[in-house]
């Protein structure tokens, strides 16, 4: 009953969903605002990477606030851990010699990977968030092959924590020099396409890439080492 | 075209796993599922046929550039809403471990008190 229920009102909104979206014409020009945003992009900030421009720069007010809520999911997940009483039901084995040896071998090369993603996300695809997750990833990789692999707690918040401030500060600089919040002319742009380039934009995002990076870590560290054994 | 029906099914899927699934993780991850489904729509809303990728790393697209790249605001939208994703996603799941610790099953119905 309940199932057909819930069939029908689907049904019914795809129908709708449908309706609203055959209205826009797919594949084809529908610039708004971000029209000035591709035809003043490198004028404006010498970032080849338009997606970063536009995440850091344009719209860097929400990026902190995205940066903000991650920080709360962070904090939420924390608080909610460490009220559970949470017990494994299985026995948790080592894993085998190739898995940890693996593991070890491929840890600093992906955080390398990571750092690179992060630096170079104003020339290329990727960025702070992109690289966090894989420096996140390879924590993760750690933390599932060895038992005893533990990340420094207080080292991971103190980097959150500065990573953090940093974002702040570049925009405050941005206010009292710049004219604007985050605005981009504190510091000289560069030419395009090189790596010191685009000005605050690189600095944000390595400060988002070291946020991300240790949030996630923190994260993912609580969740895998809250289950006690039995 | 197909991104849009793609996205709409995507989204519809993962409201029937919420509305009709009695498994908690089965709902958590039909809430992955709208949000994997919303990201694909707001991506394929900006789409523009036979133009390449917002990056000007050459420079042929120095010139005239918002004749040669795709539009990328939905991009960087997308990218917020993949981050903020992860971030629900993760305290999802940490309720749900604190809702098995206490009554040691998953199963929707067993959450009485839920009721009113």
């Amino acid at each position: 009953m309940r199932k057909w229920l819930a069939i029908i009102f689907l049904i019914v909104l795809g129908f709708f969903m449908a309706k609203i979206t055959s209205s826009f014409p797919f594949g084809e020009e529908k610039w708004g605002v971000s029209r000035h945003y591709v035809d003043k992009g490198i004028e404006e900030n010498r970032g080849s990477n338009l997606v970063t421009s536009i995440v850091v720069n344009y719209r860097g007010f929400d990026t902190l606030g995205e940066v903000t809520v991650l920080f709360l999911a962070a904090t939420a997940l924390a608080f909610l851990l460490s009220t559970c009483r949470c017990r494994r039901r299985y026995e948790r084995r080592e894993a085998s010699l190739i898995v940890k040896t693996a593991s070890e071998t491929l840890y600093p090369l992906l955080i390398l990977f990571g750092a690179y993603i992060f630096i170079h996300g104003h020339l290329t695809p990727g960025g702070g968030f992109q690289g966090g997750t894989v420096i996140a990833s390879a924590v993760m990789l750690m933390l599932l092959a060895h038992f005893t692999f533990h990340p420094n707690h207080r080292a991971l918040s103190t980097v959150e924590g500065l990573a953090g401030i940093t974002f702040v500060l570049i925009g405050f600089a941005g206010l009292i020099w710049g004219g604007s919040f985050l605005a981009n002319n504190i510091i000289p742009l560069g030419q395009w396409n090189r790596l010191f380039s685009a000005g605050v934009i690189p600095l944000i995002y390595v400060a988002v890439g070291f946020k991300v990076g240790s949030e996630l870590s923190g994260l993912i560290t609580d969740m895998i080492k809250t289950t006690k054994e039995e | 075209m197909a991104f849009f029906v793609a996205s709409i099914l995507l989204i519809l899927i993962g409201l029937y796993a919420v509305l009709v699934k009695r498994n908690i993780m089965k709902i958590v991850i039909g809430l992955s599922l709208m949000d994997t489904g919303v990201n694909v729509l707001i991506i394929s809303l900006g789409f523009i046929r036979g133009r390449t990728a917002p990056i000007v790393n050459i420079k042929d697209l120095l010139v005239n550039t918002s004749s040669k790249v795709v539009d990328p605001l939905p991009q960087a939208l997308v990218l917020t809403a993949i981050v903020i994703g992860v971030a629900v996603t993760a305290v999802a799941l940490s309720i749900v471990m604190l809702m098995y610790s206490k009554k040691k099953t998953l199963e929707i119905e067993e959450y009485k008190e839920l009721k009113w």
